[in-house]
């Protein structure tokens, strides 16, 4: 028989089930990265509050905006979210609680806890 | 490089359905991966529909029946059918596991069968595990010692020591918790995956075992073993219970350890 080099590759992705820990992991991964890109949003803002009263007026008709607004609302969990993972891996780190049926427990914990972190922040300031 | 679709020539096509004999009422549908590499064809998913009522009561089981019964061509490992040589490793309903341990009744509805994701496959159901077992090799998985042997006996363990050893040697290497780890899926060239990293630690953490120096001089790499980013896919699919992630966090932190002195 003619050995095929040409050999497949199985499906990964396209049919593997990830665990709820899977979603958060890579969830962390993604929330980095917006992190990162919004930071950008974050410069105009600045820059905006040292440009003057015209370059003000026209950063807060944009922040007035109901979808900036849920982008807002999205980075600052984004963040608790990242803050609240990272502490989770840093517990990982020493070698604690990697037993199987804490695993999905943890994980709501932590997005209960970015979720409350978020609506203590949003409703504070 | 991460790459997120199958290449072309892996592309799934549809493939055949087999009915269920005439007058079977408890039926059960399994939707299986088949690639024959003389045929020139992508791979396709074929259908079987079963009768439970004369069918064994686990996924291996059907895929016997499947075979022994229905379609002869169907190629899948299997031998102990009892958990023990790791064989029958694939992907049902979407987690790795064993096909001989794991109950049919514990899904509802389709019964979907892979290969074990992202491996080259040989036909079927059968993956190529050569760089798998290269790399198991790789970590030097016997003793390895200093000292000149005891004269009279052999080189003997406490019990303590020895209790040290559960949750890692009953690793049977099949693969599951490897082939279900996305950091291995993208760097499988240079990261050792969970099973071979659990095997690592097996040996580091053997009190008979005296070159754990050169041991971690091996595993201190960006790559072997720090693509381990506690995604716990491992952890969550392993068919034995055992716990690769906690493995893995115990070597970084005899890393950390040594580092600090």
């Amino acid at each position: 028989m003619a050995m095929n080099a040409n050999r497949p590759t199985s499906p990964h992705l396209q049919i593997y089930k990830l665990p709820l820990t899977g979603i958060i992991s890579i969830s962390h991964r993604m929330t980095g990265v917006l992190l990162s890109a919004g930071l950008l949003l974050f410069v105009y803002l600045m820059s905006a509050l040292a440009s003057g009263a015209n370059a003000y007026a026209a950063m807060q008709a944009v922040t007035g905006l109901w979808v900036v607004t849920l982008i807002y609302w999205g980075f600052v969990y984004a963040l608790f979210f990242h803050l609240c993972h990272g502490i989770r891996h840093l517990i990982w780190d020493t070698g604690r609680s990697f037993e199987p049926e804490t695993l999905t427990r943890y994980a709501l914990i932590e997005l209960l806890a970015s979720f409350a972190l978020t609506v203590a922040t949003l409703t504070t300031i | 490089m991460a790459e997120f679709t199958l290449p072309k020539n892996s592309v799934l096509t549809e493939g055949k359905t087999f009915k269920a004999p005439q007058g079977a009422s408890n039926i059960r549908r399994f939707e299986v991966y088949r690639w024959n590499p003389e045929s020139g064809e992508n791979p396709r998913v074929d259908a079987y529909e079963l009768d439970m009522d004369d069918c064994g009561p686990m996924v291996l089981d059907a895929i016997l029946k499947i075979k022994n019964d229905v379609d002869s061509t169907l190629t899948f490992r299997r031998s102990c059918r009892e958990g023990v040589c790791g064989s029958c490793a694939m992907n049902v309903n979407g987690k790795n596991t064993l096909a001989c341990t794991k109950a049919i009744d514990s899904y509802s509805g389709t019964v979907k069968i892979f290969p074990l994701p992202h491996m080259q496959v040989v036909k079927d159901l059968v993956p190529d595990m050569t760089h798998f077992y290269a790399q198991y090799a790789s970590i030097k998985p016997w003793i390895e010692t200093q000292t000149p042997a005891p004269a009279d006996t052999e080189r003997l363990q406490s019990r303590e020591d020895r209790a040290k050893l559960d949750g890692l040697y009953e690793c049977v290497l099949c693969a599951c918790c490897s082939t279900s780890c996305p950091s291995y899926w993208w760097n499988s060239e240079r990261y050792l995956g969970p099973a071979v990293l659990l095997q690592a630690y097996r040996w580091l953490a053997d009190s008979r075992d005296e070159n754990a120096g050169e041991r971690l001089d091996g595993l201190d790499d960006p790559f072997k073993l720090y693509r381990c980013h506690t995604i716990m896919n491992c952890t969550d699919t392993c068919p034995k219970g055992l716990n690769p992630a906690k493995a893995i966090a115990e070597t970084k932190k005899l890393l950390v350890k040594r580092q600090l002195g």
